[in-house]
């Protein structure tokens, strides 16, 4: 990886430091815009205790539900966890500690983290469980609670297209969570569907710079569909 | 009769206004779509990060990179746009969202709502709604008046752990569409042959009538 060339062409290669105990944060959004090989190459690894920061855990034998299988999550911050039979053993158990976290704050505390913002305020949860122990503040009436940024060791997403740069597009609704993921890394690993020649991607289309990536590889996805829909 | 799934979604449906941007939840909201008055436009947000979300695709159409917040493949429609999960949270925290609807277990005459855990049930997570309830001047939730077990759901005091605080100001269930206001649920229309004593009976919380309460009434 020389200079601003952040491409590397083994997934070994793009989760090179993943070590147990580590927190992993991760783009998607049920299993849209997962980046399933980077989470196949952390189950090859068989690194364990692992906090995981992700909107959903995938489901039985795909994405982050691969993870579950042999136990490599210990902790997971996530929104909506309802469509895994072994993640509800695994809670039902205490094998794995789950951190519930509105949709919004999720996706807050992950922009925060990356923005160099320690915590926020926010309406949401106020006067529910999540508002628990929590600081709360009012401001013009109205009450608030304290929400702390995510940051973590690594950062996996999935993108469209990058260049060597690093910049990368996202196509549709598989952005979801990935550019506040892109941007909380420690070390961003972002696989694409392609990579391009510098100069391809419009710079004002850019939806992720390359400045908060550090690892690009290009590999081929199954793109699994959860609730596949279509009219009569 | 009580109201069927379609009529709770036909009556919401008159509360849209041209222009207003609506973020539909999961359920009978959804069906709120298939309703929308004629001459009249509407933006639907879905809260994965997309605002003009069309009709589900065709089976050419079926794209794996688009869904809607329920997790089914959909299409953008003209005019639509896509962003993130912090921008489409932005939207919802900050206000933007002109209606919000959205199911419930338990309402009560503050406007507290139950929505998103039944202590000693398996509990899957909240996904947005706490940030829609939170976020949104304007909600309307649709619910069953009672349990299956004639409990009520309209109640003094939520007994589930609260999705938001103080928050709904309006109310369908299968049998009348109520406001809250000033800690009551006052009763503004009751489902077609369904006597105000009915409702009475069925609302455990504080509830006012009107001299007048008007029947719905919906096209054959």
């Amino acid at each position: 990886m020389a200079g601003f060339d952040k491409r590397v062409y083994s997934y070994e290669e793009a989760m090179q430091g993943i070590e147990s105990g580590m927190t992993v944060i991760a783009g998607g959004f049920g299993l849209c815009g997962i980046p399933e090989n980077l989470i196949a190459e952390i189950k090859r690894r068989g690194v364990k205790d692992l906090t995981v920061v992700s909107n959903n855990c995938g489901v039985d034998g795909f994405g982050l539900g691969l993870l579950l299988e042999d136990r490599q999550i210990s902790k997971i911050y996530a929104s909506y966890v309802g469509e895994n039979a072994l993640f509800e053993q695994q809670m039902l158990n205490d094998e794995i500690e789950v951190v519930l976290t509105p949709q919004g704050t999720l996706a807050e505390r992950m922009r925060a983290g990356g923005a160099g913002i320690p915590a926020f305020y926010t309406a949401t949860g106020y006067g529910t469980p999540i508002g628990e122990g929590k600081e709360v503040r009012e401001f013009n009436g109205r009450h608030y609670i304290l929400e702390e940024a995510i940051t973590g060791d690594f950062a996996i997403v999935k993108g469209w297209k990058a260049d060597r740069y690093g910049n990368v597009v996202y196509r549709h609704t598989a952005q979801n969570f990935n550019p506040m993921a892109a941007t909380a890394g420690r070390i961003t690993v972002v696989e694409v569907e392609e990579i391009v020649e510098p100069g391809e991607l419009e710079p004002s289309q850019i939806h992720t710079p390359g400045i908060y990536v550090d690892r690009i590889i290009q590999g081929s996805f199954e793109k699994r569909i959860e609730k596949r829909t279509v009219r009569d | 009769m009580a109201l069927t799934r379609e009529q709770m979604a036909q009556r919401v449906a008159r509360e849209l206004q041209d222009g207003f941007y609506v973020n539909l939840g999961i359920g009978i909201p959804t069906l709120v779509a298939n309703y929308i008055p004629d001459g009249i436009d509407v933006m639907l947000q879905s809260e994965n990060g997309l605002l003009g979300m069309g009709r589900f695709p065709s089976e050419e159409e079926v794209d794996p990179d688009m869904i809607n917040a329920g997790k089914q493949t959909v299409t953008a429609r003209p005019g639509a746009a896509i962003f993130s999960s912090a921008e489409s949270f932005a939207m919802i925290r900050g206000g933007h969202v002109d209606l919000t609807v959205l199911g419930a277990f338990e309402v009560d005459q503050e406007g507290n709502i139950a929505s998103w855990m039944v202590p000693g049930k398996l509990i899957k997570g909240m996904g947005g709604a706490m940030d829609l309830v939170a976020g949104a001047e304007n909600i309307i939730c649709t619910m069953t008046h009672a349990s299956k077990h004639g409990e009520s759901k309209l109640l003094e005091k939520c007994t589930l752990p609260l999705t938001g605080a103080g928050c709904i100001n309006r109310v369908l269930t299968d049998l009348a569409y109520m406001e809250i206001e000033n800690g009551a649920f006052i009763l503004k229309e009751r489902a077609p042959g369904v006597s105000v004593e009915e409702i009475v009976e069925k609302t455990a919380g504080k509830l006012v009538v009107p001299e007048h309460v008007p029947e719905m009434t919906f096209d054959a």
